[in-house]
This record gives structure tokens, C-alpha cells and sequence, in this order.
């Protein structure tokens, strides 16, 4: 298939893992985060870590939108979902969050009308379609699809749609980025730098991290040849004792961004003072609100909301497994009582979550498999 | 009906090794009560204990923990086994439904017989290669071919929702008889009800279907072995990719038809071609996919089961949709393949055989089976690496059959 096949291409792999190994100093560690939760299926997903070096570690960071969703904003959701006049629409991956009392789908099982979309486009269709119920938009993510709310909103505008509504979680990459450049817990040696972020707001607002924090970052693609290559731009910078902003998929990412997206969104919302981030807890100026002058599409408004903040279940480490400094499977309940059927953690919902991506993809020994197969 | 086997159940010992954990509590947040790994253990040793300790967990008695059903629940995938595990086999248990094979094998006055049932919902009722009548047809027999079996007559169960269209119900009726007469079985017994408007989607189907075991064989997930290959018909995902095409709902269009059909002929052939006890299994790939079977197989016997990405036979078309909206082929289901696990002394004539009938041209021998780790599928991709196929949780799209 033109263009995925040339960015798997087995022999290129294996070349670029052999420039890779090269690349590194022997007994040095390179530990690089892979920010967003695209990347960390994707490493999963081709079994990328066979063909790392062991001097280069890969931890998984905060990119993941349902990953950050805190349970009271689920428990919210649901509230809106439960009325009888309303439809939530959310994305798919939305269905199996846990909230503080089920998720979605136990919602939906129980009799809410809740439905899947592909596109905030679909639920503003659904609203069109249903002039008597009110409609609302679970909005989720990052910079990635803040822009199709936006756009949404401006649409439902101009047509006078009066029952759809928008509910509104999205985030910004760069203040999470931030907050863990600022965690004592994490020794980072760069970044592979969310691509479909990048592609909205460009790479200039990652300059700060190469030249306040002396840390790489590599804007990269999702095909697991653009993943290596990053591997390998990252390395090349170290050995050459820089740290810069370095641009690996300029074939989507303008080093600008995209100004009509980051207009949109600016018209359309505005930034919230703080917003809880699962795990992460409160992060300043981490979060986007509908505008007041598109108060008639925030269901913030038009629902009252409990709005009660509920601690993330104890036993559950998806706050350090997003910062990075657990890895999967040292959280106490991974596998066992968190499971992707049974998730206690946001981290085992997502296919980009970094628990789930472990445990659907790589819960299997390298050692002992390389040796079974060499028998 | 298919599912997990752990070996637990009436007559099937457990296979060697495994302790069978009646402890039921880790339903709640409960932690596991293994210690855990003392501080100062080499990483990839302490790696090794969280997945011994993960393994012990999923050989847990299943154990329903939801409220109400969800559409998980007829995913095919995880959800489906726990509660045919848990609700079905607790309450129906005995050593011919126990092995949770496609169908049941049962000895009626000296005759050996399978017998089997399923029920169709596919939504929409009409889509590119078939409707929910050849579906309902071709789905029975071929649980009956998996079973090793000659079908041989079906029963069909209609539940209508007031108002459904009596044309559309005679262009189902049709396509039934068509694809019974194709597949050389009779439909003799039936039922139908309908229901008020708003409690049913126009047109549910139901089929039972009994067939004659003629050969001496012994077919079942849990005969696989080291050593053996994993053989499949042909290209995978088309009815499933046909499927979520003809919803509408993408806006995607690809000249891709559902693959549904009868597979008694090609099964028969294949039977009959390799030496007795040469095919340890056959299993259709319907909901859940080819990676369902793989589990199956990988859990009932004990094995792991290698896959190679680069072998698996599927169409480009559903490539590319599987690539847009972001799903695995792999997961995505068949109405007229199967996978068969063979002796890997007879994989080579066992491709020839399929590939020299009309439904096996894309036959091909996609894994072998090894001793370890048991219970798991791997896969070996086609960029170098290596990673689990694990059965599905939740339903990317319910009602595909």
C-alpha cells in the first residue's frame, strides 16, 4: 500500500537500527520520551524495541487525550448524558473510561443515549437530525483535535443549529511537557515530539525545552521508520553535544503550524486558569474553554454540572506511568486488577494508552522468546 | 459458540503446569496478593514475575463483573468468553458442551453427529456478496464443516419487527434457499415471531444445523502441538470490511464484497488429503477474527502460537480501510475462511490441497506452533519486530454478523 509500505520497509529497519546502535556510546543510557500516545502504539504495534539497542530506553508520555481525562469530568459527562432529552456523542475511545460510577458504556448499557462518532461533524448531523433533543460533543484531546471542535462550533453557528452543544476537555501539549521537565522524578535525555500536534501548532513552542532544558526534540511521524529516524536524529544531536528543535516529519508538519486551525481555535475558545490532568493533578493554563461569545454552545453553561473532583482510585499509578517514571508493568495492579476489560486506569482504556499498549502488545518476555526461537 | 478452554471443565484436565486459582476476588481493586517483586531484583527478572503473576491472573476463573450487558459482550472477543463462561457453561455444564467447540459432536444410536446453532443480526440486512439469509445459511454449516462434518439439515428462526417489509423477507427467504441448495443441505423445520414496532431491527434470523461425521476424526483447538503450522483459506477481513463499508458511516468507498460461503466442500477436501489425525483443527474466523482463533488455539492447547505478518494473506482494499479507520485485519471477520492447525509435516500439501479448490486460492501458511510461552500469540512483524495478539476487548463494531 503506497505510502504506509515505504515507512515499514523491513531492510531500511534494519539499517537504520544497525546506525543506531553506532550511534551510541557503549554503556551510556539514552532515555527518550515518546510524548505522544500515537507513537507509543506505533512502538508497540511493529515491535519497534527489537530492533533498539539496549543503551537506548523509550518511556511513554502524557499524549494520550483519554489518558488525561480526569474521573470527575467523566462523572460530569455521564450527568449530561443521563438527562432524558439529551444525546452524548463522544469518540470510541471515550466508551470505556472509567468515571468515579462507570463509564460510557455502562451509561449506555443502563439507558443513556450515548453514540459513537467519527468526527464532531457526525454529532453536529445527529443534531440537525434531531431537533427535539439537545446534542452534545464529548470534546477531547489535544491541539490534534481541538481544531475539528472549533471548526464545528463555527458551523453550528452560522447555521443557527440551537441543540448542539460542545462539552469541552481539551488540553495543551506544552504545559504537560512542562510539568514533567519540572518533575524531580525523570531524567530525560529528549523528546520524539508529537506529529499531529505539531502539524496545528508548528515547532516553534517547543524551542524552550532545547534552550531552557539543553533537550533534544525530534517532531516525528507515526510510521515506524519515522519513529527510528527520530531515534537516530536524536542520538546524532547528542553526539554532537546540541540540543535543538529538529523537524522529522516535514511532510505534514509545517515548521509554522497551521494558522487557519490555530485562528479557529482562537476564535472559539479560550484558555481555562486550570485544569485537572488524571494523574497530573492541576495544571496552569493546561486547558481550553468555550469563548463567551459561544456561551450558547458550552454545555459547561447550559448543563449544571456536579463538577466534583474525584481522586483517581489509589491503587491505580497512571499519573506516574504518564510522567514516564513507572513503566507499565511495575504499577502494583497492572494485569491484575487493571486490565484492559476491567481498567482501573485511564492508561488501560486507550489504544494509545501506554498500560494497554503493553499489555495487548508487548506483555511477553524478548529474552525469553528470542530464546525459544532460537531452540 | 466459542471460548477460552483453561482445561478446568468436566473430563479435560488442566494442562500441565497450571494451577487453577478458585480465588474469584480480585474483582474489586483488590491487589494480588503475591508479594511483589523484592527491591533490588534485576529488571528484566522483576519484568518476568509481573508476567507470570499477569498469567496467573487471566487463568482465573472468568467471572462477569458488569451490571448489564454490553455490546462488549457480543464482541466475539474477551468479554463474550467470561460470560459464556460464566453465565452459559455455569448454568448448562456438561462434557458436550464443555469443550467449546464450533459445534457439539454427540453419538445418536451409534451415529456420530454434529449439531450446532447460531443467530444472525447483521445490520445492514443486505450488503456487497450476501444478506443476513446466505449469512444465517453458510454460518451454520460451516460450524457443522468445522466440526469435521457433512451438513445435512437446518432449522430457521425468524423474529420480525412489526412493519417489516414483506418484500425484503421474501429476498431473504430466497437467498436462504439459494445458498441451502448450494451447500447440498435442506432447511426442514422452522419458527417465526414477531415483535412491536421498536423491539427488534427489522429482521433477526436464527439457524440450527445437524450433519453426519463421516470420518474418524477428532478435531479440537486444544489438539495443537509444537511442531504443527497454522494454515489459512484465504485472504482475511472481507466480510467485516464489507461490512462497515456498506454502513455508510465513513464515506469510504472500496470494490469490497463479503466472502461468505459454505466451506464443507473445501474442509471435506482437506480431510480427506491429509494422513488421519494430519489436521488437529479447523476453526472459522468469524467475529473476532483470525486472532480469536489464534488464542483460542494458543490457550486450549497450551502452545504459543508464531504468526508472521508478512504471510497473512488480505486483500489491499482491506489493507487500506483497516489502515483508515484504524483497525486490525487480524481481528476483522470472515464468513467463508477458516484456519486450519496441521501437522507441520503436511503444511505444504495441506496449502496445495486449498489452493487447488475455488475457495483456498489465498491459502497460505501464516505461523507455526511452539511450547513457549504457552498461551499467547505472537506475532512477528512485517518490520522486523515481535509483539502479542491478544483477544479483543470492547466491540469496534457490533452486529457484523
Amino acid at each position: 500500500m503506497r505510502f504506509v509500505d515505504e515507512y515499514r520497509d523491513a531492510g531500511r529497519a534494519r539499517a537504520l537500527a544497525a546506525d543506531i546502535a553506532a550511534r551510541c556510546e557503549p554503556g551510556r543510557r539514552y532515555t527518550f520520551m515518546e510524548v505522544c500516545g500515537g507513537h507509543t502504539h506505533t512502538i508497540y504495534k511493529h515491535g519497534l524495541e527489537d530492533l533498539l539497542p539496549r543503551e537506548v530506553v523509550l518511556v511513554h508520555g502524557p499524549g494520550c487525550p483519554v489518558c488525561v481525562i480526569p474521573m470527575g469530568r467523566v462523572d460530569d459527562a455521564i450527568h449530561i448524558a443521563s438527562q432524558p432529552d439529551v444525546i452524548m456523542t463522544s469518540f470510541g475511545d471515550m466508551m470505556r473510561v472509567p468515571g468515579g460510577n462507570g463509564s460510557f458504556l455502562d451509561a449506555k448499557a443502563a439507558g443513556a443515549d450515548i453514540r459513537m462518532v467519527y468526527s464532531p461533524l457526525d454529532a453536529l448531523k445527529i443534531a440537525r437530525e434531531n431537533p427535539d433533543r439537545r446534542v452534545v460533543f464529548m470534546a477531547i484531546g489535544f491541539e490534534t483535535t481541538a481544531p475539528s471542535t472549533a471548526m464545528t462550533v463555527l458551523r453550528a453557528a452560522a447555521e443557527g443549529v440551537r441543540n448542539f452543544s460542545v462539552f469541552c476537555n481539551h488540553v495543551l501539549i506544552i504545559p504537560a511537557i512542562k510539568a514533567i521537565l519540572d518533575s524531580p522524578d525523570l531524567r530525560l535525555d529528549g523528546f520524539v515530539g508529537p506529529g499531529h500536534v505539531s502539524a496545528v501548532i508548528g515547532c516553534r513552542p517547543y524551542e524552550f525545552i532545547a534552550r531552557d532544558y539543553g533537550k533534544p526534540l525530534v517532531v516525528a511521524g507515526f510510521e515506524p521508520l519515522d519513529i527510528l529516524q527520530s531515534v537516530h536524529m536524536l542520538l546524532g544531536q547528542l553526539a554532537a553535544g546540541r540540543s535543538e528543535v529538529a523537524n522529522q516529519y516535514a511532510r505534514v508538519v509545517p515548521w509554522e503550524g497551521n494558522r487557519t486551525a490555530m485562528a479557529a481555535i482562537g476564535q472559539v475558545m479560550r484558555m481555562r486558569a486550570h485544569f485537572e490532568w488524571r494523574g497530573l493533578g492541576f495544571i496552569p493554563h493546561s486547558a481550553m474553554a468555550l469563548s463567551d461569545a459561544y456561551a450558547a454552545f458550552d454545555a459547561e453553561r447550559i448543563f449544571e454540572l456536579p463538577g466534583l473532583r474525584v481522586a483517581d482510585p489509589k491503587a491505580c499509578q497512571c499519573g506516574e506511568v504518564l510522567k514516564g517514571v513507572l513503566k507499565p508493568w511495575e504499577c502494583k495492579v497492572f494485569g491484575t486488577a487493571c486490565t484492559p476489560e476491567t481498567p482501573i486506569g485511564t492508561c488501560m482504556v486507550s489504544s494509545e494508552g501506554a498500560c494497554a499498549a503493553y499489555y495487548n502488545f508487548g506483555r511477553f518476555s524478548r529474552e525469553r522468546v528470542r530464546e525459544a526461537t532460537l531452540r | 459458540m466459542t471460548a477460552e478452554t483453561e482445561g478446568s471443565l468436566d473430563g479435560h484436565p488442566p494442562p500441565a503446569g497450571v494451577a487453577l486459582d478458585e480465588d474469584t476476588s480480585a474483582a474489586g481493586v483488590a491487589l494480588d496478593e503475591d508479594a511483589p517483586p523484592a527491591p533490588g531484583t534485576p529488571l528484566r527478572d522483576r519484568e518476568q514475575q509481573v508476567l507470570d503473576r499477569i498469567a496467573r491472573a487471566r487463568r482465573r476463573r472468568p467471572v462477569v463483573r458488569e451490571e448489564r450487558i454490553t455490546l462488549a459482550h457480543g464482541s466475539g472477543g474477551k468479554a463474550t468468553q467470561t460470560l459464556i463462561q460464566a453465565v452459559f457453561l455455569e448454568a448448562f455444564r456438561n462434557p458436550r458442551l464443555a469443550p467449546l467447540e464450533d459445534g457439539a459432536t454427540l453419538t445418536l444410536d451409534g451415529a456420530r453427529t454434529a449439531f450446532t446453532t447460531d443467530a444472525f443480526v447483521v445490520s445492514p440486512l443486505f450488503f456487497p456478496g450476501g444478506d443476513i439469509g446466505d449469512l444465517a445459511v453458510n454460518g451454520t454449516v460451516n460450524d457443522l464443516a468445522m466440526c469435521g462434518a457433512r451438513p445435512a439439515y437446518l432449522s430457521a428462526g425468524f423474529i420480525l419487527e412489526e412493519g417489516f417489509p414483506v418484500a425484503d423477507l421474501r429476498r431473504i427467504a430466497a437467498s436462504m434457499a439459494a445458498a441451502a441448495a448450494a451447500a447440498g443441505v435442506e432447511i426442514v423445520t422452522g419458527d417465526t415471531k414477531v415483535v412491536e414496532r421498536g423491539k427488534a431491527d427489522g429482521c433477526y434470523v436464527t439457524t440450527a444445523g445437524v450433519g453426519v461425521l463421516e470420518r474418524p476424526v477428532e478435531l479440537s483447538v486444544a489438539r495443537a502441538r509444537p511442531g504443527d503450522a497454522v494454515v489459512v483459506s484465504g485472504p482475511i477481513g472481507e466480510h467485516g470490511a464489507a461490512i462497515m463499508l456498506a454502513r455508510g458511516d465513513f464515506g469510504i468507498e472500496a470494490p469490497i464484497a463479503s466472502d461468505t460461503a459454505p466451506l464443507h466442500g473445501i474442509t471435506a477436501a482437506l480431510l480427506d488429503a491429509l494422513p488421519p489425525g494430519g489436521v488437529r483443527a479447523l476453526r472459522d474466523a468469524t467475529r473476532g477474527g483470525i486472532a480469536t482463533i489464534l488464542n483460542e488455539v494458543a490457550v486450549a492447547s497450551g502452545v504459543c502460537v508464531v504468526a508472521e505478518e508478512e504471510a497473512l494473506p488480505v486483500r489491499s482494499e482491506v489493507t487500506g480501510v483497516c489502515e483508515l479507520l484504524g483497525i486490525d485485519p487480524l481481528y476483522v471477520a470472515c464468513e467463508g475462511r477458516f484456519v486450519a492447525v496441521v501437522d507441520g509435516e503436511c503444511a505444504e500439501r495441506a496449502v496445495e490441497v486449498l489452493r487447488g479448490h475455488p475457495l483456498g486460492a489465498g491459502a497460505a501458511v501464516i505461523g507455526t506452533v511452539r511450547d513457549d510461552p504457552p498461551g499467547l500469540v505472537l506475532l512477528r512483524t512485517a518490520f522486523g519486530g515481535t509483539r502479542i495478539v491478544d483477544l479483543l476487548v470492547g466491540d469496534p463494531l457490533p452486529r457484523i454478523c
